[in-house]
């Protein structure tokens, strides 16, 4: 059975200037010890994806389609299960460690009561517990006595870790968890999670608008463009052989160093990411592309097999446009 | 000093707080940048060079050395400083935290002219650096507001600010941290632009390597209020000498080639500078044993070392790549 299964996932925000359609129909398997990658900008509707599998979008949002965890359908589940199923089944680390943490507690004290909440024997075994959590992400276990201005913004982003560990989900659902990080911490964090992966089996579920980020990271890529996926395949095919002009001009944003092609020539996409209460028709990213066609326009293109494992929702994509 | 610099720096130290322990946060720091180059100050947090870049403005008092915009002194007042205001302007990283949420684009733009009471008509000028900064046609945003833009086109709007003002120098801080990918790429061109066309210069503060490879024509790369590598960006980025420029690049998504070194440790405290080669505690060559090897351990840890030109442009501190001095 899968970790995770989104099944034609739809979600509209309401506003008082009207429904937003943020998400537009996602489908998305997460096998047990996969790490799936999931790319897109700002708007695009990865992060409401993020909450929408955790039920934790604002109350009145119109939630269509299903989300599976283990195959169990989390928008049917009583209030006792969901509060079960969140941390233990699958746990998320978000983008803001200082805002996801209580000041005015110490960070050992927040692990431990994830872990007493969620049927820890007692406090001195979930103390135990916070420690050997703590050790795991390269914390000495004694800073959990430490609150979370006294820790730096790489240590915060640990202790989130831990924290979401502290149940021993089997899905990590990371939201951009390096955007705010240095480039060191960030590698040293993506360490981390790389580790956790291979020696626990974690499936991992990352999310950020860092496609090479993710392509060191995830085995598996799906890329987004206005509340849909419309690249899905190996990360490293994804990356190098983008099928949809959207994925090459992602992919193309961040310059390989050393390569001569990019040097003194930013690689960019004219126009801005549409806004979801008011799509162009046919394609939605037909204004921005240079290989959009009279079609392109008219036709809303739905994601399509391309190859063994690899999907793209275009009409010209690279390896048909000869 | 050349004719054609606009900015040159010498033995700058920026310090903070008294005492046995003060913040060393830009402890001598030497550079010059000419007319129509960009120069990438590269770094982690905590290294000095947003404290840097701001002591260029007067936002910092430069607590020793000297800063010289376009021939002339900056001061921490008078007519001096209003003048470096406006020959050298600033470009922030949020374009959202920089504009004023109830100003249009118009008054955006405009309020810098007034400001420094540049001669000419408003509109004009407004409408013409608009354009100048790739929000065409122009008259369609000098109404809108901030929120009625997306966050590439407030970049463009601060961008134009800057410019209407006919800067010699912009100081970018992150310029595009905050953008989505495919924005990114339209900003550094934009930038590139206004350097081949208009001749300004740039100074851009960040940690984006891809940035540097991408606009820049050299790179300083920071380390606890020093610059401890210089040179021209293709030479510095393609084969870098010091071994924490290695290190930077060896974790950059952009540069997987080379083997991953993450150094381990938090970013280093400027109120607590080590001894010897400020960089020697987390230095992979120390840890490994290779400085050892190459019988330079004991000057690692105990001598301090300065930025020597090893070729033409290109200076490193690191007693690995320089001789010792004579004695």
């Amino acid at each position: 059975m899968s970790i995770l299964e989104l099944r034609d996932l739809a979600v509209t925000y309401r506003t008082e200037a009207g429904p937003v359609p943020a998400v537009r129909g996602v489908n998305l398997v997460v096998e047990a010890g996969d790490t799936v990658g999931l790319a897109g900008e700002s708007g695009c509707g990865k992060s409401t994806i993020a909450a929408a599998i955790l039920r934790l979008l604002p109350a009145g949002t119109q939630v269509e389609g299903q989300v599976l965890l283990e195959g169990e359908d989390v928008y049917a589940m009583k209030p006792g299960r969901l509060r079960a199923v969140r941390w233990t089944s699958a746990a998320i680390v978000f983008q803001g460690a200082l805002h996801s943490l209580n000041p005015v507690q110490r960070v050992g004290e927040q692990i431990e009561e994830a872990i007493i909440l969620h049927g820890s024997p007692g406090r001195a075994a979930a103390r135990a517990r916070v420690g050997a959590l703590l050790e795991r992400v390269g914390i000495p276990a004694a800073r959990a006595e430490r609150y979370p201005h006294e820790m730096s913004g790489g240590q915060r982003q640990r202790v989130l870790i831990a924290l979401a560990l502290a149940c021993e989900p089997k899905l990590l659902i990371a939201d951009e968890p390096t955007t705010a990080l240095d480039v060191m911490v960030q590698a040293q964090v993506l360490e981390l999670l790389a580790e956790l992966q291979r020696d626990h089996g974690l499936a991992m579920l990352f999310i950020t608008h860092d496609l090479s980020v993710l392509t060191h990271t995830c085995a598996r890529l799906a890329v987004m463009y206005a509340g849909r996926i419309i690249e899905h395949g190996a990360s490293t095919e994804v990356f190098s052989a983008p099928e949809h002009p959207y994925s090459a001009a992602l992919a193309d944003a961040f310059p390989v160093i050393g390569d001569p092609g990019s040097r003194m020539a930013p690689a960019g996409l004219a126009g801005d990411p549409p806004d979801p209460t008011s799509l162009p028709p046919g394609c939605p990213f037909h204004p921005r592309c240079v290989h959009a066609s009279v079609q392109c326009r008219e036709h809303d293109v739905q994601l399509g097999t391309v190859g063994a494992d690899r999907s793209v929702a275009c009409l010209h994509p690279r390896s048909r446009r000869g | 000093m050349g004719d054609d610099d606009v900015l040159q720096l010498s033995d700058v130290h920026v310090s903070f707080g008294r005492g046995s322990s003060p913040v060393r946060a830009v402890d001598g720091v030497d550079l010059t940048v000419g007319r129509g180059e960009v120069v990438a100050l590269v770094g982690e947090s905590g290294c000095g060079k947003t404290t840097l870049v701001r002591s260029i403005i007067g936002l910092e008092v430069a607590t020793r050395g000297s800063i010289v915009v376009a021939g002339s002194p900056v001061t921490t007042r008078g007519s001096s400083l209003r003048r470096a205001r406006r020959l050298v302007q600033m470009i922030f990283q949020d374009p959202s935290g920089a504009l004023n949420p109830r100003h249009t684009v118009y008054e955006a733009v405009a309020e810098g002219l007034r400001i420094h009471r540049v001669r000419g008509d408003e509109a004009a000028l407004v409408v013409a650096a608009l354009a100048g900064a790739g929000l065409r046609p122009p008259e369609r945003y000098v109404r809108r507001y901030p929120h009625e833009l997306s966050g590439g086109q407030r970049q463009r709007v601060l961008i134009a600010a800057a410019m209407a003002l006919g800067p010699r120098l912009l100081l970018a801080d992150e310029p595009v941290a905050s953008l989505d990918a495919s924005i990114r790429g339209e900003i550094l061109a934009l930038m590139r632009g206004l350097v081949d066309d208009h001749g300004v210069s740039i100074v851009a503060v960040t940690h984006d390597l891809g940035l540097a490879w991408n606009i820049a024509d050299r790179v300083a790369v920071m380390y606890l209020g020093r610059i401890v590598e210089l040179g021209p960006a293709d030479q510095v980025l393609d084969d870098p000498r010091h071994p924490y420029t290695r290190a930077l690049l060896s974790v950059v998504p952009e540069r997987r080639q080379l083997d991953q070194q993450i150094l381990v440790g938090e970013t280093p405290d400027p109120a607590n500078v080590p001894a010897g080669c400020r960089f020697h505690p987390r230095c992979p060559m120390v840890a490994s044993g290779e400085a050892a090897r190459l019988g330079i351990e004991d000057r690692c840890r105990g001598t301090d070392v300065a930025l020597v030109e090893i070729a033409p442009g290109r200076s490193v501190a690191c007693h690995a790549v320089t001789p010792p001095s004579d004695p």
